[in-house]
């Protein structure tokens, strides 16, 4: 897997997220995982049982933390409380780099706990950016946005998402975490191409990619990651890997969650475009 | 429109309660047509309105914070039954919207708004409070801070009389009715579907959740503990509830003591045996941690 200063020089494979109904597979069957995702704000608490199975974790796996609320584009300041609790996360789990995504969620301190999406403009690439800049100097280590599904675009938007997307993390000089089935959801929801999207971004800052599953409704696509990857998505993680390289793969599945096996089997599948890639170049 | 104003903006709409039908309100609070703010910020396509679109995210909103409530408090919502109790956590985070980036701390201050919103727990609110402090202490319990575990014959060996510091996940409770049996009767209920439900297929089990229910107020003491990670519930007697308490306030062994049996029927010559009692019982479970460090200048 190509290592790059966006994480952390790591080469880790394919992984899985950590999720509850999991946790005493693995404890008690220690099956061979490349790599475990896990949500980093299910562990920023003061003890109990989630932390005792994240420290049995970390003694047999490499673990890398994913975010949902940092909201980096949100227009306040990052919340300092939040910023201890995950340093403090940052130091237990030795996460290699750090992923959060590209949205905001609060206002004045009051938080909607969902993704929102950007406005793109250049005056909210600019204050991303600094607001990455300064939660990575406080918790030390390389981070990654994440772009997300959307079902809103906005009139004051003055450039597409993989431009501003760019803009971000040029002007944050961070990585970039590549979701190639929220790439999909939002071409959808918003009539783009999505392999434009996939052309389009800076491939050498591709710290790691997501896949998953979604659900179709009438008139547009959810992201519920309740779902296998769809073969229109393996084809985006396809030319991702071409233009990025085999990078750190995650599988996310969390609604109705199957077997371990099943979600495993259903990440292993990205080794075969791996393989391909590998054997094309 | 900057960055800011676009944020309150989406931000007051996504928060605004959704319609009886689950749908975004046709209004926003300032009685503007929602169609129009809608239209303000956010762009159609080709199948979906500005409204419609704005109202993926108010629905979302709505259905998360919703069921991250009922997910914590099924003993409430028993007890106040599942249409009223979705109507409250409504007018709950409305006046309370989380003020936390994880959603663990949805339920922070549900008790203080109930105490002063009992028009959404009569005529059963001490039953009720009881229950939401109970349900608040078990995630309190849960996922607290353990201290490395203190034996009292640590503590006494370097102070005849110590300060004995409990376990900061120890939540100790004075209730006024026996919610510990009724959340549990819940629990073994499966659904801690409301208590107002007829359904014929789950008669016999809502008997046993209603006849815990009926119990007269009755005071309890209660400690919410946790062992190899999992939260149980403990009943104490009123002196050991006084003394653990009186050892949180940071009294010593001694003033606690006498805190615990000021008025007590204990007789004086089972106090001794009585105090060794609990020490050996606490110990056990781990109650007592080393104190804190004393602050270096």
């Amino acid at each position: 897997m190509p290592a790059n200063s966006f994480n952390g020089f790591t080469e880790l494979g394919v992984g899985i997220g950590l999720r509850v109904p999991h946790y005493q597979h693995i404890l008690s069957e220690k099956p061979v995982v490349d790599w475990f995702e896990i949500i980093s704000e299910n562990y920023m608490i003061d003890g109990g049982r989630p932390l005792h199975v994240l420290d049995q974790i970390l003694e047999r796996y490499r673990v890398v933390q994913h975010g949902v609320s940092m909201y980096f584009g949100s227009a306040e300041p990052a919340n300092r409380e939040h910023l201890k609790r995950l340093k403090a996360l940052v130091r237990r789990t030795q996460t290699p780099w750090l992923t959060d995504h590209l949205c905001w969620g609060s206002v004045d301190g009051r938080y909607t706990h969902d993704l929102l999406p950007m406005p793109y403009t250049f005056e909210a690439a600019r204050h991303t950016a600094q607001k990455i800049r300064e939660v990575r100097d406080f918790v030390e280590v390389p981070i990654a946005v994440e772009n997300v599904s959307s079902y809103a675009e906005f009139h004051v938007s003055e450039m597409t998402e993989w431009e501003f997307l760019t803009e971000v993390v040029e002007l944050a000089d961070c990585g970039i975490l590549l979701d190639v089935n929220n790439i999909y959801v939002s071409s959808k929801n918003h009539n783009f191409n999505p392999l434009d999207y996939v052309n389009s971004v800076p491939a050498e800052r591709v710290a790691q990619i997501h896949i998953a599953g979604h659900s179709k409704f009438e008139k547009y696509i959810l992201d519920t990651h309740d779902h296998p990857v769809i073969d229109p998505v393996w084809k985006l993680y396809a030319r991702a890997i071409e233009r990025a390289g085999p990078t750190a793969t995650l599988l996310e599945w969390d609604d109705n969650i199957p077997s371990f096996e099943e979600v495993h089997n259903e990440a292993l599948k990205a080794n075969r475009f791996i393989a391909e890639m590998a054997v094309a170049s | 429109m900057n960055l800011l104003e676009l944020q309150h903006r989406m931000f007051e709409a996504v928060l605004q309660p959704l319609t009886a039908g689950d749908e975004m309100q046709p209004r926003s609070r300032d009685g503007r047509s929602m169609q129009e703010v809608a239209a303000e910020f956010i762009k159609p396509n080709d199948r979906l309105s500005s409204f419609e679109r704005l109202e993926i995210y108010n629905r979302q909103y709505w259905f998360r914070v919703l069921g991250a409530l009922d997910e914590d408090f099924p003993g409430l919502r028993a007890i106040i039954g599942q249409r009223r109790f979705e109507a409250m956590c409504k007018a709950y985070l409305v006046d309370r919207p989380s003020q936390s980036f994880t959603l663990r701390n949805l339920g922070a201050r549900l008790e203080s708004w109930l105490l002063s919103h009992p028009e959404w727990t009569q005529p059963r609110t001490a039953l009720a409070l009881d229950m939401v402090r109970l349900e608040w202490a078990e995630i309190e319990a849960f996922d607290g801070v353990a201290e490395p575990v203190l034996t009292p014959h640590d503590a006494l060996a370097s102070d005849p009389d110590p300060q004995f510091r409990l376990q900061p996940y120890l939540q100790l409770l004075r209730l006024h009715y026996p919610v510990d049996d009724l959340l549990v009767a819940i629990r073994q209920d499966g659904s801690g579907s409301s208590m107002a439900s007829n359904a014929v297929s789950e008669r016999h089990r809502q008997t046993r959740v209603r006849k815990v229910a009926r119990q007269k107020p009755q005071s309890v003491f209660l400690a919410v503990h946790r062992v190899d990670h999992s939260v149980y519930f403990k009943r104490l007697g009123p002196e050991a509830f006084k003394f653990l308490n009186a050892l949180r306030e940071g009294n010593s062994l001694s003033g606690a003591a006498g805190r615990a049996f000021q008025g007590s029927s204990v007789s004086e010559s089972k106090l001794l045996s009585t105090l060794q009692n609990w020490f050996e019982n606490w110990s056990t479970l781990g109650w007592f941690c080393e104190p804190k460090p004393a602050k270096q200048n």
